[in-house]
């Protein structure tokens, strides 16, 4: 238990450092950093839970694939160098009001809900959260979900190069 | 899954697929001689509003509830499909004449089409947010179309990002709920929250969330901003097809949510729809008599009209009036496509390659030039404003009257005061067309016409016989209203 404790502080710690370096960082290169890093701070998280297959997901989704791209596309563009453009005067007291709210509904559902439970929580399974469980899910109750979302992908491909693609240059 | 869960969205099947398939085609199809593109589009709608007609009255589930079909499904889908096959016969020669014919409109057409037929049978929340994305991704490329004109791009950015925004707040309402019950299902929320009574805080914010998000989609004051500009920026035919099939999508998605997730909270949404829909009938028929441009003014008119459709939804709460109430909503759904159709027909026809003709101004001397475009638009206006002997009338009389039966008479007062309100800028428009001279520029386009007196038909012959939709109406339960 102690050790669970000592390791989740651990990895909590860094998660929370990296994601406030990932905002305070004023070159674009060292945030995306910072947010792989996060990635996978929380990828521990989810294998302290004993979720391994979101752990998994999260590490080649989020920290692989995604920020590779994101990385890309600032190198390309050259846009590793965050201008100091003049922020929104109403941005801060508006953020700091929903940041609130934010920890005001957490507060509510963890002293609210779990303290209604008597601060013990039911744990999941066996095979929860497995991928075999994850596919039967997916394939089975989730069909529909699924196969829409594969549409939606290609729609947005499509219409992302029907709002791009240069037609006055001869193209067909 | 067995064959017939399949068969229970075959309509949608056909429509997906053949979308996809269209995009393959489209590229043997040489680029002047896009119409072909369109016409099989059509075939591919028509073909499935022969396999929705054919499934008409059945009710049942499918894919572990995350589909239903019911009557209300079956009847929207073929407003939808009617409404396809009628914006493809408007953008056919407009996009030509502006010169953004491109085969991918069609696809885009068909994949909206999709999103709007899985709204109409979700039964589940993943799915209502997955259609309102499938609904609303190609209608932001629809509307950038025309690109690189600036006023269709900057309308495409201004729907994508408070589209998306919207979207974020539908999200997190059914991750409130998920929360709260522990179901996205429609029928699991009901079931789990009258078998618990627990966490309603939670469960209200969530529903909030999402009438927030749906009132964007809808376009209800004070969701609203985005509307005139999207309207105004985009292709007119794409901006017709939207103002019709968007909109009815979104009231879709709301009245099954609402009515078959969160009937027990109705104390608490009913009050607050009642409020949007009063304020929304008055702002979109004030602001809309001072717009000069005939696009602006019938985007404030939408506006205004989604507000005396969401009127039924608090009637609604009151499920001795649902029935009716539904019935009402359904009804006035067809008659304010059927009518809204015809009014952006007419604009499509006026509008000139340049893009001008847009004012209202320029429709002086109409009814010398083209009696019968004139006779047509005289005949929409007054189908909007909701003068007899007209669908806009028998619509409207059928939503009061279920308002005032759940004894919300102020609510219906409002909406008589400001259909008087509206009476004056779509008179305007009559006045206008018949009474200064001018001689506008007008086109005709065989599809165009033929929707335009179409349309025109429509909205008299359902204005003076509504007998046969308003039963089919009242025959299209939402299943879980079923007693």
């Amino acid at each position: 238990m102690t050790l669970d404790l000592i390791l989740f502080f651990g990895i909590a710690f860094i998660a929370v450092v990296s994601a406030i370096s990932m905002l305070i960082s004023r070159n674009a290169i060292y945030s995306a950093l910072f947010l792989v890093l996060n990635f996978v701070a929380i990828a521990s998280l989810y294998l302290l839970l004993n979720a391994a297959f979101i752990a998994m997901v999260q590490v080649t989704v989020y920290a692989g694939a995604i920020m590779v791209l994101f990385l890309f596309v600032i190198m390309l563009l050259g846009a590793e160098r965050v201008e100091t453009s003049p922020s929104l005067p109403w941005q801060l007291p508006v953020a700091i009001l929903l940041g609130l709210v934010l920890v005001a509904e957490f507060a509510y559902v963890l002293f609210g809900k779990v303290a209604q439970a008597g601060g013990e929580l039911t744990g999941v399974g066996e095979g929860f959260g497995s991928p075999a469980s994850v596919g039967r899910m997916l394939f089975d109750q989730y069909l529909i979900p699924f196969e829409v979302t594969s549409i939606l992908l290609l729609v947005a491909m499509v219409g992302a190069i029907v709002l791009t693609r240069d037609d006055r240059k001869g193209s067909r | 899954m067995d064959t017939r869960d399949l068969i229970s969205i075959l309509p949608l099947l056909v429509l997906a697929g053949w979308a996809c398939l269209l995009l393959l085609i489209d590229l043997f199809v040489p680029r002047d001689r896009k119409s072909i593109t369109a016409i099989l589009a059509a075939i591919g709608i028509s073909v499935a509003l022969v396999i929705n007609l054919m499934q008409l009255g059945e009710v049942r589930q499918a894919f572990n509830g995350m589909i239903v079909l019911d009557g209300f499904a079956s009847l929207l889908i073929t407003l939808f499909l009617a409404v396809g096959l009628i914006a493809i016969a408007q953008a056919y020669d407009y996009i030509k004449r502006r010169g953004i014919e491109r085969g991918e409109y069609y696809s885009l057409l068909l994949f909206t089409l999709c999103g709007m037929l899985l709204m109409a049978t979700a039964g589940d929340l993943i799915v209502v947010f997955l259609a309102l994305e499938l609904l609303s991704i190609p209608l932001y490329v629809l509307a950038g179309f025309a690109r690189p004109q600036l006023e269709s791009e900057e309308a495409a950015i201004k729907y994508f990002l408070l589209g998306a925004f919207a979207s974020g707040f539908v999200v997190y309402g059914i991750a409130l709920i998920f929360g709260a019950t522990g179901t996205t299902a429609l029928d699991g929320i009901v079931a789990s929250f009258a078998a618990t009574q627990e966490n309603p805080v939670l469960l209200l914010v969530g529903s909030g969330m999402i009438l927030v998000g749906l009132g964007f989609k809808v376009a209800v004051v004070p969701f609203h901003m985005w509307t005139p500009d999207v309207y105004h920026g985009a292709p007119t035919a794409v901006t017709a097809f939207m103002s019709v099939g968007a909109k009815a999508g979104g009231f879709a998605a709301l009245l099954r949510v609402f009515l078959a997730a969160f009937p027990e909270l109705s104390a608490a949404w009913a009050p607050m729809a009642m409020w949007i829909a009063a304020l929304t009938m008055a702002w979109g028929n004030i602001a809309a008599i001072a717009q000069k441009n005939i696009k602006r003014m019938l985007a404030y008119s939408s506006i205004a009209h989604a507000g005396y459709i969401l009127m039924a939804l608090p009637a609604a709460a009151n499920p001795t009036v649902a029935p009716e109430a539904l019935r009402a909503v359904l009804f006035y759904l067809f008659g304010y496509a059927i009518t809204n159709l015809g009014a952006w027909g007419v604009v499509v026809a006026m509008e000139k390659a340049e893009g001008g003709g847009l004012a209202i101004e320029d429709y002086s001397g109409l009814s010398n030039r083209r009696p019968g475009f004139a006779l047509a638009m005289a005949l929409f206006m007054l189908s909007l404003t909701g003068m007899p002997p007209t669908v806009g009338f028998i619509g409207k009389f059928y939503i009061f009257r279920a308002v005032i039966d759940a004894d919300l008479i102020w609510l219906a007062l409002v909406g008589v005061i400001t259909s008087l309100i509206s009476a004056y800028y779509y008179l305007r428009v009559i006045v206008v067309m018949y009474m200064r001279s001018g001689e506008p520029e007008t086109r005709s386009e065989s599809w165009l016409n033929a929707t335009v007196w179409l349309t025109g038909l429509g909205t008299i012959v359902f204005g003076i016989v509504p007998g046969p939709l308003l039963a089919l109406a009242s025959q299209s339960w939402l299943s879980s209203l079923v007693p």
